[in-house]
């Protein structure tokens, strides 16, 4: 090996990297706030992209209907005033979206609102009324969700692969694009957005201390229910924007959120499922050892990268430190 | 002010509370006394509406039962649960500030609240930038009391304050809590060290296999004989001994 392909392995290895290391961010704080591991968080990533290629070709895409439909149980479940939100999310969404056909300013915004919505509705539809169940159950339904999106993904979009034009063209040098650059300048903003939003926000506090002590925080007037469709929303948020910006990098389509996600779960187990830097540390490990795997022994570089979760798992049994409450 | 009927709470088969009825007035210090699984929590979890209860519960004049513990909070009801149910891995101060969120929420000012939180209890202060899970037991409940201070509660429900404690520290906690009384703050006390409790309450409540067996003025009870045996007592013989 020379310092060349050292050099794009390292690249490529940060890039997918910081990818793993956003979903699996997002992955710990669902965790932790409502004990959900979010499995069809890679569904949620491919719909942005591949809903985007729909919009900007002036057509609406399947995910509107599945956002439409999942905001009418929204709002069918709550009663009163509290059925408002749905219902006007839903019609501003449907608005946008007739706006938004093939008008790129107004598609990536709508994309991102769409998918946003969706996480969040998610929550409230599947998770929320089941909220005193255990992490297993929970699980269930997550792995459940996951297949019927991807599913859904296949029956939007059908079985193509799609290349959405990138944002920025070109190349930095040979093997980062400038559209790789944005990928990490992304990630640099979301993670250091996210530290400022918990570090100084009373409202990331709340979401931090709502994860901490779920009786504590209903007696000081966080809601969990509150703090569980906020969590959603920002891994929904950071899934969204993460499929649109990879997308050019690597083909869309319906299956493709199934490894993304997978691999940020590896990542987040890394950290145990509870510890944000370690969750980050881990996703960059496993981009550096997916991409120097995969020119090493690339046939068996997939389950080289999960074989990574046997020794963290031993660890993680070893010190033995209960997740659950 | 706070008018208790007939409440009745239910874990599956397992009645806890049969037909518990009281009347708080404001000002005042009511203590819930009994033996353990008496159903003195559940009262309050009754009332909460942190589990199913049957039964009246109203507030001047408006019926609390179902309503949910975040619009109790609205209203002024505000616990410091048994274990304390404290944010460790967040700084005193920041648990502090978490305990005024609503009223955050509603673009209220939490600073003047933090310092007389603050001047209440100097040792948070000192300890304000520490992570709350490594306060001493007798701090956390310090800073339980605080954070439930900083929602402004009007009735200031404590879920047994004095558990775990050593006794100079369950002194010290119950030296704030006179105060918070003089300072016009209505009480609802639980507590299993019926002593400390009557000595700070202004009538007592005998719970005893989730009925009312006794009330009357905390001081009457402290001399009743059967209180003195069945609570009082031991408490005696520890002090003396």
């Amino acid at each position: 090996m020379d310092a060349t392909i050292l050099g794009f392995l390292l690249l490529d290895g940060l890039q997918n990297g910081v990818v793993y290391g956003l979903l699996a961010l997002s992955l710990v704080l669902v965790f932790a706030v409502t004990r959900v591991i979010l499995v069809p968080i890679g569904e949620l990533l491919m719909f942005a992209p591949l809903s985007l290629v729909w919009l900007l070709e002036g057509k609406l895409p399947g995910t509107l209907w599945l956002a439409l439909a999942l905001g009418l149980a929204w709002a069918l479940l709550s009663r009163g005033r509290g059925a408002l939100l749905p219902l006007l999310g839903t019609a501003g969404l449907g608005l946008l979206f007739l706006l938004a056909r093939g008008v790129p300013p107004l598609a990536y915004p709508a994309v991102v609102l769409l998918v946003v919505y969706l996480g969040v509705a998610t929550y409230r539809v599947f998770f929320q009324p089941m909220r005193e169940a255990t992490v297993l159950a929970f699980l269930i339904m997550a792995v459940g969700l996951h297949v019927a999106y991807m599913g859904l993904g296949l029956v939007f979009f059908g079985p193509e692969q799609f290349r959405p034009e990138p944002l920025l063209r070109g190349e930095v040098v040979v093997g980062l694009s400038w559209q790789g650059v944005l990928v990490l300048l992304f990630a640099l903003l979301a993670v250091l957005g996210l530290y400022l939003f918990f570090r100084l926000s009373l409202f990331g506090k709340a979401l931090l201390a709502a994860a901490e002590n779920r009786l504590g925080a209903r007696l000081s007037g966080i809601p969990p229910e509150e703090a569980g469709m906020v969590a959603f929303g920002i891994a929904s948020l950071l899934a969204g924007l993460s499929g649109l910006l990879l997308a050019p990098l690597i083909n869309a389509a319906y299956f493709m959120g199934f490894m993304l996600g997978l691999k940020g779960f590896v990542a987040a187990i890394l950290g145990g499922l509870s510890s944000y830097p370690m969750a980050l540390l881990g996703a960059l490990l496993v981009g550096f050892f997916e991409s120097f795997t995969s020119f090493y022994a690339s046939a068996y570089k997939e389950a080289l990268v999960f074989l990574l979760l046997v020794p963290a798992l031993f660890y993680q049994s070893l010190r033995a430190r209960a997740v659950e409450e | 002010m706070l008018l208790v009927e007939r409440l009745c709470v239910r874990y599956g088969p397992l009645e806890a509370v049969r037909g518990v009825g009281f009347a708080l007035r404001e000002g005042e210090a009511l203590a819930l006394i009994g033996p353990n699984g008496a159903g003195k929590t559940s009262v309050l979890r009754g009332l909460l509406g942190l589990a199913r209860a049957e039964g009246r519960v109203v507030l001047e004049g408006q019926e609390l039962k179902g309503r949910s513990p975040e619009a109790l909070l609205r209203l002024g009801l505000v616990l410091v649960p048994e274990g304390r149910a404290l944010f460790p891995g967040l700084s005193v101060e920041d648990n502090l500030l978490l305990g005024g969120f609503t009223r955050f929420r509603r673009g209220e000012n939490l600073g003047p609240d933090l310092e007389r939180v603050y001047a209440l209890f100097p040792r948070l202060k000192e300890r304000r930038r520490q992570l709350a899970g490594t306060l001493s037991g007798g701090e956390q409940q310090m800073l339980a009391i605080g954070r439930a201070l900083m929602a402004r509660p009007r009735i200031l429900l404590l879920d047994e304050p004095s558990l775990g404690l050593a006794p100079l520290m369950v002194r010290e906690i119950y030296r704030i809590l006179a105060e918070l009384k003089r300072q016009g703050v209505t009480l609802l006390l639980v507590e299993q060290n019926a002593k400390m409790a009557l000595s700070l309450a202004d009538r007592g409540l005998v719970l005893e296999a989730g009925e009312v067996a006794l009330e009357g003025p905390a001081e009457l009870l402290r001399q009743d004989r059967r209180v003195v045996e069945a609570y009082l007592g031991l408490a005696r013989e520890v002090e003396e001994g």
